[in-house]
């Protein structure tokens, strides 16, 4: 679903964020990403969705070598992405329930079908009492939940999330690992970047470590080619 | 195909609501393009007026023949005759010398100096109408009087008309000019104030194309609104338009009153204003269009 293979990738000034890293997501997968801050987990998350651009080797995502991708072909590529930020980048201006339905306008969805699936989607994440509410008034976690809820609303095979419980505490993130796992339970593919050793442990799933741009044999990661 | 119009239906109401949400300087963009195009629109409509008028004028073109000082009643009899067969002529009056001269004393106020004459310096005279009013027609009418013997000299009275022709014609070419500049000046301000609309919705834009929008989706909205802006920018330039012929033909008719004529200024004709419309529409597009391909290839996710 997700393969790398010798993916370098440098800043202009020659840091070096990834150093050759290679590795293969198969479908349906739940992988953690971790390592210290600063490692690459954000670069690497940024080459699936074409953000940024390796400067060499190839990052194939669904038969599609991402890394050579034309510009027009990105959009297509994108809404078979579920994408989960740090920073939410969650739109002020609307209703919590116009921003689950930005990405159903910008696939041209039916009006009333997309209504019924905003609406799922809000309540899988728990907020759909809240959906005429503006989003700078929900809580942090609300808005992590929110962001995962535009994330899954077009139903995309492939889930990543950076850093999705980063700010929370104990109780909010044991929730959003609960959503999370149940998407894996339903065949999407997760690829989730963390630094929160405990969930790690408690899940089990694979896990790919960085440490300064370059993949660590780990004694749990299974998912290292 | 449903689908698709009501998505269009949707990003139009939103452009409106986007509209609303800024009355004052929507309402200053729309004045600003209103007062640009209504320039060379107004002026266009005045040329046009001047045009109709002088056709009017035109309308019936004469020809005077002067008969030479020494040409016998047998030769006037004789010419009138010809020019009455004149396939070319339609009607011809006869002017005798003495009537030319009550006509003058009446006329000028030269009473006086014509009283001091001892004889009648004019000539007889006949007025031609010919049956086409082609300036064309009527100049190879006067080459070939001219030819004919005891004929003095043979004057076609719409030269005139072709004189304004000519200047009317420069009047256009001004007009041209003047829209072709204030039209760039359109495109500017539709440029801008989309460039402006672009900074702050700067968050919006990014966060589409992190979620898969593409590029003409998030375009759209913009260029409707640049659409939009044009049309009301022309729909204010038609009424400053029509505002200034109504004053102009409130005073006008107070004027005209005196050369006891009923002259006054024809309006936009309806298919100029379906053209303004259009026209105006299409350059708030163009300005729009241009403004997105200058700056949303700036504004890439990070």
């Amino acid at each position: 679903m997700i393969s790398f293979n010798q993916v370098c990738k440098r800043y202009p000034g020659g840091y070096e964020a990834l150093k050759s890293v290679t590795f293969d997501i198969a479908e349906g997968e739940m992988v953690f990403l971790t390592g210290h801050s600063g490692a690459g987990k954000s670069t690497l998350l940024n080459l699936i969705a074409a953000i940024e651009r390796p400067n060499t080797g190839s990052v194939v995502v669904k038969g599609q070598n991402v890394a050579s991708l034309k510009g027009g072909a990105l959009p297509y590529l994108r809404r078979n992405l579920g994408l989960v930020f740090q920073d939410h980048k969650l739109l002020f201006d609307r209703s919590v329930f116009d921003n689950v339905m930005l990405p159903l306008q910008i696939c041209g969805f039916d009006h009333r079908e997309s209504a019924k699936r905003v609406r799922a989607a809000l309540d899988k994440v728990g907020l759909l009492q809240r959906e005429k509410a503006n989003p700078i008034a929900l809580s942090g976690g609300e808005q992590q939940r929110l962001c995962i809820a535009r994330a899954i609303v077009n139903r995309p095979s492939i889930l990543l999330a950076d850093e999705p419980t980063g700010n929370l505490d104990m109780a909010y993130a044991a929730d959003i690992m609960e959503i999370f796992k149940s998407f894996h339970q339903v065949g999407v593919t997760l690829l989730i970047a963390t630094h929160d050793e405990g969930t790690l442990h408690r899940f089990g799933a694979h896990v790919l470590t960085l440490k300064h741009g370059e993949l660590q044999p780990t004694s749990t990661g299974s998912g290292q080619a | 195909m449903k689908n698709w119009l009501a998505q269009h239906g949707r990003v139009l109401l939103f452009t409106v609501h986007r509209f609303l949400a800024t009355p004052v300087s929507s309402l200053l963009n729309i004045l600003v393009i209103g007062i640009a195009l209504s320039l060379p629109g107004g002026l266009y409509v005045l040329l046009q007026n001047i045009q109709g008028m002088a056709e009017q004028v035109a309308g019936t073109p004469q020809i005077s023949v002067f008969l030479s000082m020494d040409a016998s009643h047998d030769d006037i009899a004789r010419i009138n005759k010809q020019l009455k067969q004149h396939e070319a002529v339609g009607r011809v009056e006869f002017v005798p010398r003495d009537r030319a001269l009550e006509q003058l004393k009446r006329t000028t106020g030269l009473a006086d100096v014509i009283g001091g004459l001892t004889q009648n310096p004019l000539p007889d005279a006949f007025i031609v109408y010919p049956k086409k009013s082609d300036v064309q027609v009527l100049e190879v009418l006067r080459d070939e009087l001219q030819k004919w013997p005891k004929l003095e000299h043979v004057q076609l009275d719409s030269d005139w008309v072709r004189k304004l022709e000519a200047l009317l014609k420069f009047g256009r070419l001004a007009v041209l000019i003047l829209a072709i500049l204030l039209s760039f000046a359109l495109v500017a301000v539709t440029f801008n104030t989309i460039r402006l609309q672009i900074l702050t919705l700067r968050n919006e834009i990014e966060v589409s194309k992190l979620i898969g929008a593409t590029n003409s989706f998030i375009r759209r909205p913009f260029l409707y609104f640049g659409l939009l802006q044009g049309l009301l920018g022309g729909v204010a330039a038609w009424l400053i338009i029509m505002m200034g012929i109504f004053l102009l033909n409130s005073s006008l008719a107070g004027l005209a009153q005196l050369y006891s004529s009923n002259f006054a200024l024809h309006t936009l004709p309806a298919g100029d204003s379906l053209t303004l419309l259009c026209f105006s529409a299409w350059l708030g597009w163009l300005g729009a269009w241009l403004s997105m391909a200058q700056h949303l290839r700036q504004i890439e996710p990070r």
